[in-house]
């Protein structure tokens, strides 16, 4: 190895490396290991000592080997070829480790992310003697059929005029395709750029959110909408859904690109998703899935460092399309192995510790971390969006813990999982008694305008329904549903009803696994419909039983699976108005 | 220094421990021993035991005792630092053969040559290697086969509590798991850590009558061993696991049992070392470390073998929140939980079928694969059964004869599905169709109303309900 050494190993305790006759080590920097060159990064600095995280397997560094240094920070490269690739929790892409050392990862694997040698088609889109400003975008290029890529002016540049522009043609990475003559220089600007996982890249204004991610999820779009740019946590014992509702949020938002983190989850399901979505039609844009998401796998058994490292590597990706005017959406799964990889790595440290063994400094590394997120007037004039979808893994499903806590105080929306929800096999397990989401009054206006201005005034009524029922629960639990009144009963017919034909929703059953906006508004306005007419009813001495025993209302109940909704909804006041009319 | 010159440095000997507490032992003043690495120790009457490197530095090295640390004493111990991890020789022919938990012969004979030897730590699979494990696993077990599918390549763990039929269970599942229509080359690997003698007696003889015991490879750290011991076990029985599914194509079946002494063997390691704890005292890299175990297991594209795990944990006080079950449940593709209340019922098995779950059945179940109305009737099951607990709750306040007959219908459907369903001898296998028709004679015992997880096309082939 060429690289300078600049330090000696002193003492290995797991994946914490301290070392010692440290001559000019940075913090932050990265440095390699030992002559198998095992990455690490500088953490630490005290007295001619170096605490260093090492984000592969120690196994066999001893005291004096050798520490060189990498001359940088631990950055992602960014370029054509990010999308449709995986990625392991330091930017290692998994196919080339496999290509090279087959199909148990090796340590000490050193392999670009993106193609050095691919030839790319590229198109200027300014001319020689322009002006340029740190991310100006100086040209395109087709990443894929699905993303156009922007080849933009590196945030960090004072910019100038360009002195070169290249002409249409195809190139690597590499390849100079525009020189800025700046008041420091010359500067060269190539389709590729490296930028620092831990600092967030630049924007030129913060905007509003007022335009829902649709996620194609009715529980989610209708009752707890996301914006775009905003932040969520799902919380969520084992096996209550997290990584269900995550899945199709990958599969079925609204987003331009995604990048789906597996974050000390399992292989499997990081396969699963390798292997579907590159089946799978988008039908907004007519490609598959997997020409518009990233990948990066760090799961269970991967190297813990690497894991904490895994979400600022993909969020800083998420920023990089950000910043060519893309709305992406970032899911984390999940935020809590990152909170334990910070707190494995702090306890190896010997730091004090704060609640249950995590380090005090817990509660700012996720508020930077949901920072990021975003809706955002870029450097160069666009509009772009990150949004954020964390999951959360609280033990023993308590969400009194610390990362659930610490993480609701930064994300304004919430999608508590519920276990008796996931038992009984209600999916998704979405809670309509412990979620919210702060976004309802900044995308009333969105949906208003879709609905006829029916929507916010239905959501709340349900909201309400779904209130009272809680109650008339607990009266039916003491003295059985026979004392309650049927316009109280009836309430809870309702109820049901909206969580068997409106909540509930299946992801594998290929007519409901998404639901669009317009079906949303329809079936939500049905519900409320029903609610209305059958209460009237009541009023006028209807029974319940008879309600029940409509034709139309059994349909209603199998309504996800019933195409023409405006039918049904005529056949509804149809059937409540002949009903009133025989009791007249 | 490099590794050359440390391998050479093995050869020499260390006398003289700074310290030994626990398991562990120290040493000053050596070469840079690596971190990880294989320690040789000969204690004072000459007897080999061997350790591992959990911490050095220029000062010391701390060391980890498998075979524990008793009769140990600092002048006289010798030490070899071997300069490369902890291998085992792997063969097939570790197959019919009772070992230790270091893999060393229990039984005995001379052990069999080793084809090849593996780091027991293993290396994590690379996740485009692997294949999405899809394949149907009949167990003959109507609520493990009906509802939480087992799939070849799945890590299934089994939540238990003291007492209950775990190993019955088990031992059942090792005799009838059978992937329909296939002549699959299938074997077994046996780890236990921290049981009593006669459980392991149990298993060899349930494997010996059904005539697999040749097939098995059994790993036994019992009670009465050093307790440090079980850290090693699983991995010495993956290791084998590993060179079985995927050098030599074998379906093998990975019985870990019991999981809750293994994490206390782990958590006695971490108090001594003074770390800081997570929850209940257990080290906060728990969840790590049960991965780095659990994550071995599943199917790698392009070879035929599988690694299905089966490890059994008893839940402290039956407390499905306790560390132990919650991060296992984290890590694994499901859980089936024992409920005591249906064992003081005398059903068997005695599963709770709501809180188990199998995310792993989704693709193996269904058309082709078991039947087509499968999916929707475990769900209908599912939702049928947890309204039953509703009812029973309202039952029980308000007295069984204010129910209504709609009420009294879904009592009556709980009882056929625990006493019929579920219920089952240890020595009975039945048919995936055998398990579906059940399902649906339960069923029919609702109106057909209540089946909303059903479409009309199933209830008209199978219900039999409605007057
Ligand atoms: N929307 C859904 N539709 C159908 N099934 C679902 C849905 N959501 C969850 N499930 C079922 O629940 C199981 C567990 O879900 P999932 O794997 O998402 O849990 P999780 O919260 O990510 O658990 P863990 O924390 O252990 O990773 C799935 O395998 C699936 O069977
Ligand atoms: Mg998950």
């Amino acid at each position: 190895m060429q690289n300078r050494i600049i330090g000696q190993v002193k003492r290995v305790n797991g994946p914490v490396v301290i070392a010692s006759n440290i001559t000019d080590a940075r913090m932050m920097e990265l440095v390699y290991i030992g002559d198998i060159g095992l990455v690490g990064e500088v953490v630490k600095l005290e007295n001619g000592q170096a605490t260093i995280q090492v984000y592969e397997d120690t196994t066999g560094i001893a005291p004096l080997d050798n520490i060189y240094t990498s001359r940088g920070p631990l950055s992602v490269e960014l370029g054509p070829g990010l999308i449709g690739s995986i990625y392991d929790g330091i930017q290692r892409p998994l196919e080339d480790l496999r290509a090279a050392s087959g199909d148990f990862i090796t340590r000490g694997q050193k392999a670009s992310p993106i193609s050095h040698q691919k030839l790319w088609d590229f198109t200027p889109s300014v001319k020689e003697g322009d002006t340029v400003a740190a991310g100006t975008i100086i040209g395109k290029v087709p990443e894929n059929d699905n993303v156009m890529h922007c080849i933009m002016v590196p945030p960090r540049s004072s910019g100038g005029k360009l002195s070169f522009v290249e002409k249409e043609g195809r190139y690597n990475v590499d390849h100079v395709v525009a020189r800025i003559a700046g008041a420091a220089g010359e500067e060269e600007v190539t389709m590729c750029q490296k930028w620092p996982i831990r600092t967030p890249r630049p924007a030129k204004a913060r905007l509003a959110l007022n335009v829902p991610l649709i996620t194609g999820q009715r529980v989610i779009d209708t009752l707890f909408p996301l914006a775009k740019g905003g932040t969520v946590a799902i919380p969520g014992g084992f096996g209550t859904g997290k990584t269900m509702t995550q899945h199709a949020i990958a599969s079925w938002c609204d987003a331009d690109i995604i990048v789906y983190i597996g974050c000390g989850e399992r292989g499997n399901e990081m396969t699963e998703v390798l292997r579907e979505f590159p089946q799978i039609i988008d039908p907004r844009t007519g490609h598959s899935l997997m020409e518009r998401t990233i990948l990066i796998a760090n799961t269970s058994n991967m190297p813990v460092s690497a894991r904490e490292a895994s979400i600022y590597t993909g969020i800083t990706m998420a920023e990089y399309y950000r910043d060519m005017g893309y709305s992406i959406a970032i899911m984390a799964d999940s935020t809590s192995r990152w909170a334990e990889a910070l707190r494995e790595l702090s306890g190896r440290m010997e730091e004090m510790p704060a609640e249950e063994g995590f380090p005090a400094y817990l509660p700012t590394r996720i508020a930077e971390f949901y920072e990021r997120a975003g809706m955002m007037e870029n450097l160069n004039g666009t509009t772009g969006s990150v949004s954020v979808i964390g999951a959360v893994s609280p033990p023993g499903g308590d969400f009194s813990e610390p990362v659930t806590q610490h993480t609701k105080r930064f994300v304004r929306c919430f999608w508590g999982l519920d276990k008796g929800l996931a038992s009984a096999r209600h999916y998704p397990a979405i809670s309509w008694l412990d979620s919210y989401s702060e976004y309802v009054p900044d995308v009333q206006t969105w949906w208003d305008g879709r609905s006829g201005g029916s929507w916010s005034a239905d959501r709340q009524t349900i909201m309400e329904l779904l209130q009272k029922e809680v109650r008339l629960q607990q009266v039916v639990k003491l003295v059985g549903a026979d004392a309650l009144p049927d316009s109280q009963n009836f309430i809870m017919e309702v109820c049901k009803m909206f969580k068997i034909a409106f909540l509930q929703q299946n992801a594998f059953d290929d007519m409901d696994k998404y639901c669009k906006v317009e079906r949303q508004i329809k079936m939500l306005r049905i519900i409320i419909r029903y609610y209305e007419l059958g209460s009237e009813a009541i009023k006028g001495n209807v029974t319940l039983v008879k309600i029940r025993r409509l034709n139309v209302v059994q349909d209603i109940a199998r309504m996800r699976g019933i195409e023409d909704l405006d039918k049904l909804m005529l056949r509804l006041e149809h059937s409540m108005k002949q009903l009133g009319e025989l009791y007249e | 220094m490099n590794e050359l010159d440390r391998k050479k440095l093995s050869a020499r000997e260390y006398r003289g421990l700074s310290k030994i507490d626990g398991s562990l032992v120290f040493m000053k003043n050596t070469h840079p021993v690596g971190y990880n690495e294989l320690v040789e120790l000969i204690d004072p009457d000459g007897n080999h035991r061997i350790g591992q490197v959990l911490d050095t530095s220029d000062q010391a090295v701390c060391v980890q005792v498998f075979e524990g640390t008793s009769g140990l004493n600092l002048p006289d111990t010798k030490l070899h630092f071997m300069s490369e991890p902890i291998k085992l020789g792997v063969t097939e022919r570790m197959l019919g053969r009772v070992m230790d938990g270091m893999g060393n012969m229990r039984d005995g004979i001379a052990p069999p040559k080793a084809d090849k030897l593996c780091d027991i730590n293993g290396s994590p699979i690379n996740p485009t290697s692997r294949e999405y494990p899809r394949d149907f696993i009949q167990t003959g077990i109507s609520v493990i086969d009906g509802l939480t599918t087992l799939i070849q390549g799945q890590k299934l763990p089994i939540f238990s509590g003291n007492g209950l039929p775990h190993n019955e269970l088990a031992a059942q599942i090792a005799r009838q798991a059978k992937v329909r229509g296939s002549k699959s080359d299938f074997c077994i690997v046996f780890v236990a850590m921290g049981i009593k003698y006669d459980i392991a007696r149990y298993f060899i003889s349930s494997f010996e009558q059904s005539g697999v015991l040749d097939k098995v490879a059994l790993f036994l750290s019992l009670a009465d061993d050093p307790s440090i011991e079980r850290l090693i076990t699983p991995k010495s029985g993956l290791t084998l696991a590993e060179h079985l599914a995927f050098d030599l194509d074998k379906q093998v079946l990975v019985i870990m049992t019991d999981m809750t002494n293994y994490c206390e063997a782990l958590r006695e390691v971490s108090t001594l070392r003074g770390e800081i704890p997570s929850r209940k005292g257990y080290p906060g890299y728990l969840y790590s470390n049960l991965a780095e175990l659990y994550e071995r297991s599943g199917k790698i594209q392009g070879k035929t073998g599988s690694i299905t795990q089966l490890p059994i944990l008893t839940m402290p006080n039956d407390d499905i929140t306790h560390p132990i079950p919650d991060l296992t449940g984290y890590i694994t593709e499901g859980q089936i939980v024992f409920d005591r209340e249906l064992h003081s019922k005398g059903i068997y098995p005695p599963i709770s079928s709501l809180p188990s779950l199998s995310r792993l059945m989704k693709d193996g179940i269904g058309k082709g694969m078991t039947r087509e109305d499968h999916p929707h009737l475990a769900n209908q099951l599912f939702a049928s059964y947890s309204h039953v607990k509703e009812v029973r709750n309202l039952a029980s306040v308000i007295g069984e004869e204010e129910l209504t007959e709609l009420d009294h219908k879904y009592i009556d459907f709980g009882d056929f599905f625990e006493k019929k369903f579920i219920n089952q001898a240890s020595d009975e296998d039945r048919s995936i169709e055998q398990t579906l028709d059940l399902g649906w004679q339960a069923l029919s015992i609702l109106p057909e109303e209540e089946l909303q997880r059903l479409t009309d096309e199933e209830i008209s082939e199978h219900y039999k309900g409605g007057e």
